[in-house]
């Protein structure tokens, strides 16, 4: 038998700034850093300061992750996400806590295994709580955004004010485990040991999720639900359980990121996960809301720029970041990676 | 003829405060390509979706394969066994041509055969395995649409408008692989606006006006008599 | 006559009624009926709020927006009349400069960040608010040469207002006829005066169209309604009369900080209010901050009592510590947003 002809369209060459446009968001980050050498006088403080972003970017995205994948798949955003990081860091830290010889002694392998068992503790506790909060706070509102904020923010308040029962008003301060403590020196830079940690442990995370996303039915499932939901499930999976897992998992990575963050800031508060929460909505915003990708790459440019500012102009930190986010919505009013949406 | 695949009882749909569906009454046999016509706007694709859970019945019921399947949740009708063509096809543009024929094999891994036999059908496919299905022309879209609720046998194909748009040669291709699908021994619930396809591929015929099922019987019998046409379809049916 | 006062908005509800004109009788003569200096001082705090909640009522009840910028409004109008009465010495055209600038420039911000937003996604307006006012909250923390930082700025207000003023000899049935009740009155009437101007507001077609377009914003936008454009106003016009408010309560406290104006607690608080009131009723602003106020002033010393009272048993003391009562609230807050989205008011009405 005999094929239909193909419709072939013919494409034009494209011009350089077409081909540049799809890897733009990538371009800015390298743009970044290297207007941060430029505007940064010696090459070690530069040196330091990138690592110390991108240390702070990937904490932020492993935050920012889960928010924006349920936000993608059920257009459900919540304001309460910071709770579980606050609640990953405290039961993380009691961890640490309880573990106290291991994180003492100068032995990298058992403060790696401490900060191991306190990281699962804390995304167990975190995930269960997660899929606890889907269950009575997030269900009933589906599909109603402005609800959706309210009692998401109420259950923030609750989360927390419940943090301060069990483990009292006060902040609690803790040191890092003993090998990664200080810094060691590159290039004539310091680089603190457990920022390197961290860059480590968020690109591991990242690159886990990328595959996960790309490689496995699962990943397939869900960036197709956030495409068009309801083509899924005519075809058979049922997304409600989907988003249930990225419900779960996401509260699971805020609470990585809580223990992660409580011990770059070698301090935790029951309000630490509202306040990273301001950087992170930032983030998600310029990534494109529901855009994994976009929102790894809005977290390294946060994390660059509020280190590069916060060293030239201590003030302008956070400021800077807005201004950011002002530019980038100004330049693309979705997000730099705008999900497409099937409705 | 055995008890038949899909029975529609008195199915009365709203969306919002619209009543769409105002006791729809179908029957699509065993094995046979079963045409759903109608002007636009009187309810062909809210009876589809209806039947596959993207809109809930109000009143009536849904039998599919003597299972009622009114109240159950698309995924499980999915699973039940019927394949969904959407009007808007349905493509996850972010995805390649591959993952989404991965994705439309719910009960595993593609069955190598099968796909073979697709690649046949449409050959666009093959060309296209790797690329974004965003990236695909209208034509190639609707047939990876229609591929992907191939890609796993299923008792009832809804297909809806696979023509709209389309250029002849295209609809060619389109017209054999529900051929072929029929030859299979699948049952097919289509709606189509092209009389020339619904003339070539219908066994049976059920017209709809305003929600309401108007006329049923042998596409021969409507396609053979002009005045009936005219009666019911108005002069749309003409302009194609 | 007073049905033009109210703008055909009547309470709809004898209960609400009765509530209404009771709040309304006692905030009128509170310095009379309640001569201590607390509950003079609660009184006014209770005006205040009813202004800056109905203007968040007039934002999220009516427009369907979700701000958490309110408090930076707010602090807005503060901080003017505070920086004017540093810098322009004490004195009503200060406090006239400060309020107009306050205002003003609360109006611009709110245009700048809603055209931002409400142009994409009225979601975006909740976190690119939530960000902004943190950011704004820390920068006037930093600022401390300008803004006083986290001590905050103390002023003058005109001699006028102040205690030392006597404006007739000997006292109003046996109060004082000094500055002091001058200025609760200058609060009280411009508070009056900015709640009836709201529900002017909100009676108006524009508060038509807004309630329209929260309802179902495609259809508004399809009758030919510029969606983004009603809901950038009434953002405006929230965000100025949240200043003005600010104003107010600096003149007020004759102090400004942080603390009292631009912390997230007291943006949590303003939520807690119109949720519980309820939601797009300006009523209900009158009933949840009524209620809030005295609650945070009298009712932890309940929960206080309670907590004493189950002291030897384990937990529950610390629930029902004083300090824990914004757990409370926050469940509270919860259970209204599901069961009784229209709040008191809204129940009252018997909706």
């Amino acid at each position: 038998m005999s094929a239909a002809p193909e419709h072939a369209p013919t494409m034009a060459k494209m011009s350089l700034t077409e081909r540049l446009a799809p890897h733009a968001p990538i371009l800015l980050v390298i743009a970044l850093i290297l207007a941060g050498l430029v505007a940064i006088p010696a090459t070690s403080s530069w040196l330091t300061l990138t690592v110390s972003g991108l240390a702070m970017g990937m904490m932020i995205f492993i935050m920012a992750s889960g928010l924006t994948l349920v936000f993608g798949l059920m257009d459900v955003i919540n304001f309460g996400h910071g709770a579980f990081v606050s609640v990953g860091a405290f039961v993380g830290v009691s961890f640490l806590l309880l573990l106290e010889r291991m994180t003492g002694a100068p032995n990298l392998l058992w403060n790696l295994t401490a900060l191991m068992v306190a990281i699962v503790g804390a995304m167990g506790a975190t995930g269960v709580m997660g899929w606890a909060f889907e269950r009575v706070i997030v269900k009933p509102v589906y599909g109603h955004h402005l609800k959706q904020i309210l009692v998401t923010m109420g259950g923030l308040i609750v989360v927390e004010q419940l943090i301060i029962v069990l483990w009292g008003p006060e902040e609690i301060y803790i040191t890092r485990p003993e090998a990664l403590k200080g810094a060691i020196t590159f290039a004539g830079a310091a680089l603190e040991k457990y920022r390197l940690v961290a860059v480590g442990i968020g690109l591991v995370v990242f690159l886990a999720m990328r595959y996960t996303l790309r490689r496995t039915k699962i990943g397939l499932i869900v960036r197709a639900g956030v495409e068009n939901g309801e083509m899924v499930q005519a075809l058979g999976y049922n997304l409600r359980m989907v988003f249930i897992g990225v419900f779960v998992a996401g509260s699971a990575l805020a609470g990585l990121g809580g223990v992660l963050w409580g011990l770059y800031q070698e301090v935790i508060t029951a309000h630490m996960g509202n306040q990273t929460m301001i950087l992170v909505f930032i983030v998600v915003i310029i990534g494109g809301l529901g855009s994994v990708e976009g929102c790894f790459i809005g977290a390294l440019l946060v994390g660059l720029m509020q280190n590069y500012v916060a060293f030239l102009e201590p003030k302008a930190a956070l400021i800077s970041n807005i201004a950011l986010m002002v530019a980038i919505l100004m330049w693309r009013p979705m997000g730099m990676i705008p999900v497409v949406k099937a409705k | 003829m055995s008890d038949p695949i899909l029975k529609l009882d008195n199915v009365f749909t709203n969306i919002a405060q619209y009543h769409i569906l105002q006791g729809v009454d179908l029957t699509v046999p065993r094995g046979e390509v079963t045409m759903l016509l109608g002007r636009n706007g009187v309810g062909k694709t809210t009876t589809l979706r209806t039947i596959i859970g993207h809109w809930r019945a109000l009143q009536g019921s849904v039998l599919f394969d003597g299972q009622d399947i009114t109240k159950l949740p698309t995924p499980a009708i999915a699973r039940a066994g019927i394949g969904f063509v959407p009007e808007d096809m349905g493509i996850f543009a972010d995805l390649t041509v591959e993952e989404n024929m991965i994705l439309a094999a719910v009960s595993g891994a593609i069955d190598e055969a099968r796909l073979q036999w697709l690649f046949t059908v449409f050959p666009a496919l093959e060309t296209f395995w790797k690329k974004d299905a965003g990236t695909l022309s209208g034509g190639q879209k609707q047939m990876l649409s229609i591929a992907r609720a191939m890609i796993e046998e299923r008792a009832l194909y809804l297909i809806d408008e696979p023509t709209k748009g389309l250029a002849p040669a295209i609809i060619t291709t389109m017209a054999r692989a529900i051929k072929e699908l029929k030859d299979q021994g699948a049952s097919i619930l289509l709606v189509e606006q092209n009389f020339a396809v619904a003339k070539a591929l219908g066994d049976t015929a059920n017209v709809m006006d305003d929600g309401r099922m108007v006329w049923s019987g042998q596409m021969s019998e409507l396609a053979t008599n002009a005045e009936l046409q005219e009666r019911l379809m108005g002069l749309s049916m003409e302009a194609h | 006559m007073l049905k033009t006062l109210v703008s055909g908005d009547t309470p709809r509800s004898p209960i609400l009624l009765a509530i209404l004109i009771v709040i309304l009788i006692c905030l009128a003569f509170a310095p009379f009926l309640f001569p201590g200096v607390r509950s003079v001082d609660t009184a006014a705090r209770i005006c205040i709020f009813i202004v800056l909640v109905a203007s968040y009522d007039l934002l999220l009840g009516y427009g369907g927006i979700v701000s958490f910028a309110h408090t930076m409004f707010f602090g807005l109008g503060a901080y003017g009349v505070a920086l004017a009465s540093t810098h322009m010495g004490r004195g009503f055209d200060a406090l006239l400069v400060g309020s107009v600038a306050g205002a003003g420039l609360a109006a611009l911000l709110a245009l700048v960040i809603g055209l931002f937003s409400l142009r994409v996604r009225a979601i975006f307006f909740a976190m690119i608010t939530l960000a902004v006012a943190s950011a704004v909250a820390v920068l006037v923390s930093q600022l401390s040469t300008l803004t006083g930082g986290e001590d905050g700025l103390s002023f003058k207000i005109p001699r006028a207002l102040g205690p030392a003023f006597k404006f007739m000899d000997g006292e109003i049935f046996g109060v004082k006829a000094n500055g002091k009740l001058l200025k609760y009155y200058l609060v009280f009437i411009s508070c009056f005066v900015l709640f009836l101007l709201m529900l002017r507001v909100v009676n108006s077609p524009f508060g038509r169209v807004l309630q329209a377009i929260r309802e179902n914003d495609f259809r508004a936008e399809a009758i030919g309604y510029r969606v983004v454009h009603y809901r950038v106003a009434a953002t405006c016009l929230s965000a100025a009369i949240a200043a003005l408010a600010g104003a107010l309560y600096a003149v007020w406290l004759r102090y400004v900080g942080p603390d009292t104006t631009l912390s997230m607690e007291i943006m949590i608080d303003i939520l807690l209010m119109v949720v519980i009131g309820g939601m797009g009723t300006m009523y209900g602003a009158v009933i949840g901050a009524t209620l809030f106020v005295l609650a945070q002033n009298y009712l932890q010393n309940v929960l206080s009592l309670a907590g004493e009272s189950v002291s030897t048993l384990p937990l529950l003391p610390d629930l029902l510590n004083a300090d824990r009562w914004l757990l409370w609230l926050g469940v509270l807050f919860i259970l209204s947003v599901y069961f009784f989205p229209t709040g008191i008011v809204g129940r009252l009405r018997g909706k």
